[in-house]
């Protein structure tokens, strides 16, 4: 009879993992604590210890935690939801394999929502390892979950040119000078993704995905700017708040860290079901970034519990 | 002649620059400069390419310490420089993208670039905990405004931000971390990056103009006499 009334103690692996991993860092955070009332120091090598654990526990027992858009956010995922089919997005992939755990997540769910939306894209990149780094999201994203939209005509991938922002300086009036063909050799007038298409002012929305030189702030201030086109973009944790003074007259939106990339998966998940079994890397990450942090601010607290002994302790004196 | 010539290049193209953006007739010319300088900056990487290999051939001929790396470095280079000139280990033709799946420029990017540039960065976790612990301390004001700040935005950027405080009334969400993370980034934050920002603006324009008008010479080299 209590078994009816009672739900059955079902724990699984990852959550008997879970519960020890949780167990195993906070209890060794305390003896922490406790060693630190006694003024004891803590080793850096223990801080390293436990940074070890709390990211490598989240990715072995993941935890998924429901994410809701800002505001900062939700204005890219707005912005693409409002554009008509048909209209044309730029998306520059300048970064390179260290951001990529990062902002890779990024415009992999950038370019899911575009095509889902039946948007063209046109892919580039300012590093020139983005190329690179394209090749992941075309094999990881377009050609499994979008096997229906066709290469030049759907989307074009016109690579990397040198010259920084002296690349942009150029294609905000032409195109066709700098990229006269696609990466593949394709001219610039057989692509029908560009038909309509002379410069950077013709396009309805560029997204720069990355944090580094040149990036974001290049865009803003050599396409955006002057050509009056609407910017948005995805950007490393420590960039962000470098880029809030563009937000939101010159750069309608960002999505900062992996966080900003969480909130963008989760929003995209909940508008379009038929993503629920689609990879969700940044959500997976939010776990180890959520316990980190924890973790982060516990030695805070430990180093300042230590501080003020101290100085209790030199006031004495 | 050697000075002079330097000069008058770098004040014609910095006039024709700044009068494009003034003058229409002249965005054409503006236009062409750019292309010059990015015909320039693809010869950068001959020139860092040449640079690394001398670097480090001459590091490993004069077995200079931790010369067994440079082996590395220069194998690594000459590997990946092989395999996109020559397009070795790639499927289809010569013409055939480098980035094609399964070709041996994308494997090596995507087996050993990716995984060493992700372990890179990745090791900042660790130097940032350690940093943190002995950083941030409450010795002033002004040092516990930090910490307090800091608490709020490592809280605020994880959803536990939003269990820890999600049960305040929508009428003072302003109270709630993740909001109040937002506030930290969009005003203190906010207003100290334009300040900086504006300041190295006049900067960058004080230093262009000195450079266009011949006032600063230092990348020149030598002494500016």
């Amino acid at each position: 009879m209590t078994s009816h009334l009672m739900p059955p103690l079902a724990l699984t692996l990852v959550d008997i993992g879970r519960i020890l991993s949780l167990a195993v860092i906070a209890g060794g955070l305390l003896w922490l604590f406790l060693r630190a009332i006694k003024r004891k120091e803590v080793e850096r090598r223990v801080i390293f210890l436990f940074i070890f654990v709390s990211v490598v526990a989240p990715i072995l027992f993941p935890t998924v935690f429901q994410e809701k858009a800002t505001p900062i956010v939700k204005d890219v995922f707005d912005k693409i939801e409002s554009l008509p089919p048909g209209s044309v997005v730029l998306l520059s992939y300048d970064f390179d394999p260290a951001m990529a755990p990062e902002v890779q997540p990024m415009a992999d769910a950038i370019s899911r929502h575009c095509l889902v939306r039946g948007l063209k894209i046109i892919y580039m990149c300012l590093f020139a390892t983005g190329q690179g780094q394209f090749t992941s999201t075309l094999e990881n994203v377009i050609k499994p979950e979008f096997p229906d939209k066709v290469n030049l005509v759907d989307y074009v991938n016109i690579g990397y040119k040198a010259g920084n922002e002296g690349v942009l300086n150029v294609i905000i009036t032409d195109f066709k000078k700098m990229f006269p063909t696609d990466v593949d050799g394709v001219p610039y007038d057989s692509i029908a993704v560009f038909k309509g298409i002379r410069s950077c002012k013709d396009l309805d929305l560029v997204i720069s995905i990355g944090g580094g030189k040149p990036g974001i702030k290049e865009w803003i201030l050599f396409v955006g700017d002057p050509g009056n086109v609407p910017i948005a973009s995805g950007v490393a944790a420590v960039v962000a708040p470098l880029m809030y003074p563009y937000y939101p007259a010159q750069m309608l939106g960002m999505l900062g860290g992996i966080k900003g990339a969480a909130e963008y998966e989760s929003e995209l998940v909940h508008h379009y079901p038929q993503f629920k079994n689609s990879p969700t890397p940044a959500l997976l990450m939010m776990g180890p970034q959520t316990l980190a942090h924890l973790v982060i601010m516990a030695f805070i607290v430990i180093g300042n519990i230590l501080y003020l002994l101290e100085r209790k302790k030199g006031r004495k004196r | 002649m050697k000075r002079n010539v330097p000069l008058a290049i770098t004040f014609i193209v910095g006039a024709v620059l700044i009068f494009s953006v003034f003058i229409p007739p002249m965005e054409n010319w503006g236009e062409d400069f750019t292309l010059f300088f990015d015909i320039i900056a693809v010869f950068a990487f001959f020139l860092g390419g040449g640079n690394l290999l001398r670097v480090h051939l001459t590091k490993l001929s004069r077995r200079k310490q931790d010369w067994p790396y440079s082996i590395v470095t220069i194998m690594g280079f000459l590997l990946m420089l092989a395999a996109g000139l020559f397009r070795i280990g790639n499927p289809g033709d010569i013409n055939a993208s480098l980035t094609e799946q399964g070709s041996l420029f994308q494997t090596i990017y995507d087996s050993v670039f990716v995984p060493l540039g992700s372990t890179m960065y990745a090791l900042l976790a660790f130097f940032v905990a350690s940093a943190s612990y002995r950083a941030f301390r409450a010795k002033n004001r002004e040092a516990t405004i930090l910490l307090v700040a800091a608490f709020i935005i490592l809280l605020g950027r994880t959803p536990l931000g939003t269990i820890v405080t999600g049960w305040v009334p929508e009428s003072f969400s302003i109270l709630q971390i993740p909001n109040l993370a937002i506030w930290i980034m969009n005003s203190p934050n906010l207003a100290g990056q334009r300040a900086i920002m504006i300041g190295i603006g006049l900067g960058v324009v004080s230093m262009s103009l000195r450079l266009i008008l011949g006032i600063e010479r230092t990348y020149l080299g030598g002494d500016d006499k």
